[in-house]
């Protein structure tokens, strides 16, 4: 491994731009997030050569063609899994992997947890759009239930996943949501995700104009975006409204949204994005809006937890087993213990 | 020796009794002692279907035949001289095996009523008192009592007593065989080194059960069998998983790249990984995935990486990685895809021996999918298949396919083994710097091998976008014309019909150039056929025998080595594969020879079928 400090050659977001031509559709999210992470890639004090983007399959998928690192398209929902194979063996690797709903939770589900539960230092992009865009709208793990789609006329009979319940409950080290309508708060994640040693998990609500369009209005359009979301600073209430005149309060275990002209700002739960109890409390705020006295949906980085990575761990039984035995012998180990000789 | 021993050439012996009467720990004991000794010798442990079926049952039966010999030994015989039998369901399972007239060692406490039920004797029948082994030379011990008198005021438990009774029968054999009980001894010391009342305990068993034959008049007479006339060398005894993994930590070594093992538990594949485990100050790196496509997965992104990238399976775990093989051709970078075939469909026959993957490696993905396919033929020879498959994965920047068995993983033969400088240089020559200014990196831009650049991530200036979707010709970049596509998967077939450039010419193993039969075999049926044709050639008849090693692609001279003989016979433990790819290749009409019973061939069998035919 590298010991020696490096040296950085900086590089412009232009940089980044590779010479292919974007083929998402007109109006699609991930044009948004492509633009973002061009822009605080740059930022980021490396080196483009040690970045490396990964995807699996699906619309988000297409996204390491358009960033000018090393990069590879894989197969549907294995982008974790390769990204653990490389990361374990080349650590000093800037590993991003870019995935939607449908590759990470449906056909990639079982890597998705594991890499959470490894801690792999890797920052992943979760692209939800709640659809499946690429094979042209079928309903996805993250649906909503009578979702009615192509391959659900009659509406979908599954219950969604709520994706970062998943990822608390895989025991994610860097939890995260965002949306591809808000540039300013996705860049101040993925900063923070890049930041992060470990697993950086970044849900971001993408709308899909084509095949499940709105999905996310409610969140993003101006006239009901405040009153709707609440983004979650650490150390900072949970004050949410387009006059920031609502808040919440927990109430014993019982989160509860308050009137700031009843509650003092002072006694409003205070956001610790240390605190694994109450980050799977605002996970668990999923209120489907249309819901009297709904939560509004929590944005920000929910929970952040210090944790050995996988690699770091792989990486020193290598180095301790050569300081205990040396450097392996090839002779010796053909050989063996017990050998004879024939004249 | 005294006078009354008798001077053999070969013996074949085989344990058996209850998975948890330690026979697998007995028979690679008398393996290694007798490996030492210098006799050329070959093992076959049969492992019971389950883990740990009822005690005394049929389905508990563990065993484990070895064959050993002054002159040279391809397989662990066809039938044995000795069976060991430490209870009456071993002796019920393995009579079949043994020679008319053959010697039975019995354990007399594993013939009482409740074993004689559990192996589904007849009320009231023991076979051992009731006159119907009188064919057999039956040699009936009470195992059980003599461990326990022997180990009487050791302070040790009923269980642990019962526990050595292995090394009883161990120290009788040895006896009979006239060898030395230091190899075993040394192996208990090490094994139990943190419990000497243990170690002193088997060895007590131990040289007890030795010297029981020298006291007792059990026994007629001592066997010797002197040290094989085989090449002259350093020698180890080797099992086929064992030699694997080293194969590839030597290919590591040679290439001057770190090995990594992504891999997912299964059966009879697991001793790999095991194996590999050891071996971190090799800069051996070992990732037990969550799953087997992952498994196959971190290695694809190893070797993204730079690493020496393998993955380790059988066949149901084959069959998932499936897709992911598929994009490591597209990808075109260096992959080694280890297969130890055992008895399928589906979970099959995890326990028994099989080659019933050839056509799944050969054809078995999606769209026109190529890649080289490389056999092992014994367990020595895992070593160098599997080194010549990773040398092939890097030097030509493909994935291949390593094909091995439950038979060569498990089996063990005497192994002459190289020095490391004996082996040859692999150049992974990895691109450590952009292309010159102005010009453009092409990361499908390929050499004389047809072979695309191996560039990984962290060099400057070679930032690109690899990927599953179809490729632009040198560009890479994704491309869906109709021209390119067809221009493509051609290319893809000829860098792997490329490799048979780099390899040598298909040689006989045996045998005239010319004649009426010639014997084709691949993996490891290579032992019983040399066996089979040795014989048919002493007794006359024209017969020869070729072994491929190389199955995609084919040396090229093998259609001419097929033409030289009227017939080609080719037998495989399937049910007719590699018979239909030399047919379909060569348009000659090979006949296949099948056997599908879990087990290997008998050389007996063989001979019977060369002989309808030479």
């Amino acid at each position: 491994m590298e010991t020696a400090e490096k040296t950085v050659t900086p590089f412009t977001s232009k940089e980044l731009v590779t010479d292919q031509e974007v083929r998402w559709c007109p109006g699609c999210g991930d044009y948004s997030i492509l633009k973002q992470v061009q822009t605080v890639v740059p930022e980021l004090g490396l080196n483009r050569e040690e970045i490396v983007f990964i995807s699996g399959i699906g619309c988000s998928s297409r996204f390491p063609y358009y960033m000018e690192t090393y990069g590879m398209h894989s197969i549907h929902g294995r982008a974790t899994a390769i990204a653990s194979g490389l990361k374990a063996t080349r650590p000093e690797l800037s590993v991003w992997i870019v995935t939607g709903d449908g590759d990470s939770l449906s056909i990639g589900g079982n890597h998705f947890i594991h890499l959470l539960r490894r801690n792999f230092d890797v920052n992943v992009l979760l692209f939800n759009n709640e659809i499946y865009g690429l094979t042209k709208g079928q309903y996805s793990p993250t649906s909503e239930k009578g979702k009615i789609t192509k391959s659900t006329p009659m509406g979908s009979v599954d219950h969604p996943f709520n994706p970062l319940a998943v990822v608390m409950g895989a025991d994610g080290t860097f939890v995260a949501r965002a949306m591809d309508r808000d540039p300013i708060q996705l860049r101040t994640v993925l900063k923070r995700a890049h930041q992060h040693k470990g697993t950086s998990l970044v849900e971001i609500y993408q709308n899909c104009n084509v095949f499940n369009d709105g999905a996310f209005e409610v969140f993003t359009e101006k006239s009901t975006k405040a009153d709707e979301t609440l983004f979650a600073e650490h150390g900072q209430p949970l004050i949410f409204g387009a006059a920031k005149d609502k808040g919440l309060i927990l109430d014993g275990f019982q989160p509860k949204v308050v009137s700031l002209s009843e509650v003092s700002a002072n006694d409003l739960w205070i956001h610790d994005e240390r605190d694994r109890t109450k980050a799977n409390m605002l996970v668990r705020m999923f209120d489907d809006p249309s819901r009297e006295g709904h939560f509004p949906r929590p944005f920000g980085i929910f929970y952040v937890e210090d944790r050995f990575t996988y690699e770091e761990a792989y990486q020193q039984q290598l180095k301790e087993a050569r300081d205990r035995k040396g450097e392996g012998d090839l002779d010796a180990l053909l050989s063996g213990n017990n050998t004879w000789v024939v004249e | 020796m005294e006078n009354n021993t008798l001077l053999a050439t070969e013996a074949t012996i085989l344990f058996a009794g209850d998975s948890g009467d330690g026979i697998q720990l007995t028979g690679d004991q008398f393996t290694n002692t007798t490996a030492l000794y210098g006799n050329d010798l070959s093992t076959f442990p049969n492992f019971p279907a389950e883990i740990r079926a009822p005690q005394g049952t049929l389905a508990g039966v563990s065993g484990f035949q070895i064959k050993f010999g002054s002159t040279e030994v391809f397989t662990p015989g066809d039938r044995c001289d000795m069976l060991v039998v430490m209870n009456a369901a071993a002796l019920k399972a393995n009579l079949k095996q043994l020679k008319p007239g053959g010697i039975i060692i019995a354990n007399t406490e594993g013939f009482d009523a409740k074993n004689l039920r559990l192996a589904r004797y007849a009320e009231g029948v023991n076979p051992l008192e009731d006159g119907s082994l009188e064919t057999y030379k039956l040699f009936k011990i009470d195992v059980t009592r003599l461990t326990k008198a022997t180990l009487e005021g050791s302070g040790l438990g009923t269980k642990e007593i019962d526990r050595t009774k292995n090394m009883f029968v161990l120290g009788f054999i040895y006896w009979i065989y006239n060898r030395s009980l230091d190899t075993t001894i040394r192996f208990i010391e090490q094994k139990f080194a943190k419990r000497p009342e243990i170690v002193e305990a088997n060895i007590k068993t131990l040289k007890a059960g030795y010297n029981y034959g020298d006291t007792s008049e059990t026994f007629m007479q001592r066997v010797e069998i002197r040290p094989a006339q085989i090449a002259p060398g350093r020698y180890r005894n080797i099992n086929g998983n064992p030699a694997t993994a080293m194969g590839l930590i030597a290919a590591a070594k040679k290439s001057g790249l770190n090995l990594f093992l992504g891999s997912y538990p299964i059966t009879p594949a697991s001793d790999i990984l095991h194996e590999l485990s050891k071996y971190k100050h090799f800069g051996v790196g070992t990732f037990q995935a969550e799953d087997e496509i992952a498994a196959i997965c971190a290695a694809i992104g190893a070797s993204f990486g730079g690493s020496l990238a393998v993955t380790t399976s059988s066949g149901p775990g084959i069959a998932l990685k499936t897709e992911a093989i598929g994009l490591a051709i597209m990808l075109e970078l260096p992959l080694v895809i280890v297969n130890v075939q055992r008895g399928g469909p589906s979970t099959g026959l995890p326990t028994k021996t099989e080659q019933a993957d050839l056509l799944q490696a050969v054809y078995g993905r999606n769209g026109e999918a190529p890649l080289p396919v490389i056999a092992a033929k014994s367990p020595a020879d895992c070593f160098f298949a599997a080194f010549e498959a990773c040398r092939i994965a890097i030097e030509h920047r493909t994935p291949v396919f390593f094909l091995s068995d439950g038979y060569l993983a498990n089996g063990a033969e005497p192994w002459r083994f190289p020095s490391a400088a004996d082996l040859p240089e692999i150049k992974p020559n990895i691109l450590n710097s952009a292309p010159a200014e102005g010009e453009k990196f092409l990361p499908y831009r390929r050499d004389e091998k047809l072979a695309r650049p191996w560039a990984v991530p962290g060099v400057k200036g070679l930032e690109h976008r690899i990927g599953g979707l179809e490729k632009e010709h040198e560009t890479g970049n994704i491309s869906y014309d109709p021209e390119n596509h067809e221009f493509m998967v051609k290319l893809r077939a000829e860098r792997v019909e490329k490799v048979a450039d780099y390899i040598g010419p298909q040689t006989l193993d045996q045998g005239p150039e010319k004649g009426k039969l010639l014997v084709l075999g691949w993996g490891s049926t290579y032992g019983a056929i040399k066996t089979a044709v040795k014989t048919a050639l002493d007794e006359g008849y024209s017969v020869a025998h070729a072994h491929v090693r190389y199955i995609h692609p084919f040396p090229k001279n093998l259609e001419s080595v097929l033409r030289n003989y009227d017939h080609v016979l080719i037998p495989e433990m399937n049910n007719g594969q590699l018979v239909r790819i030399i047919r379909d290749r060569f348009l000659i009409p090979a006949e296949g020879f099948s056997k599908i019973k879990g087990i290997p061939f008998t050389a007996e069998e063989l001979l019977t079928k060369i002989k309808t035919l030479a």
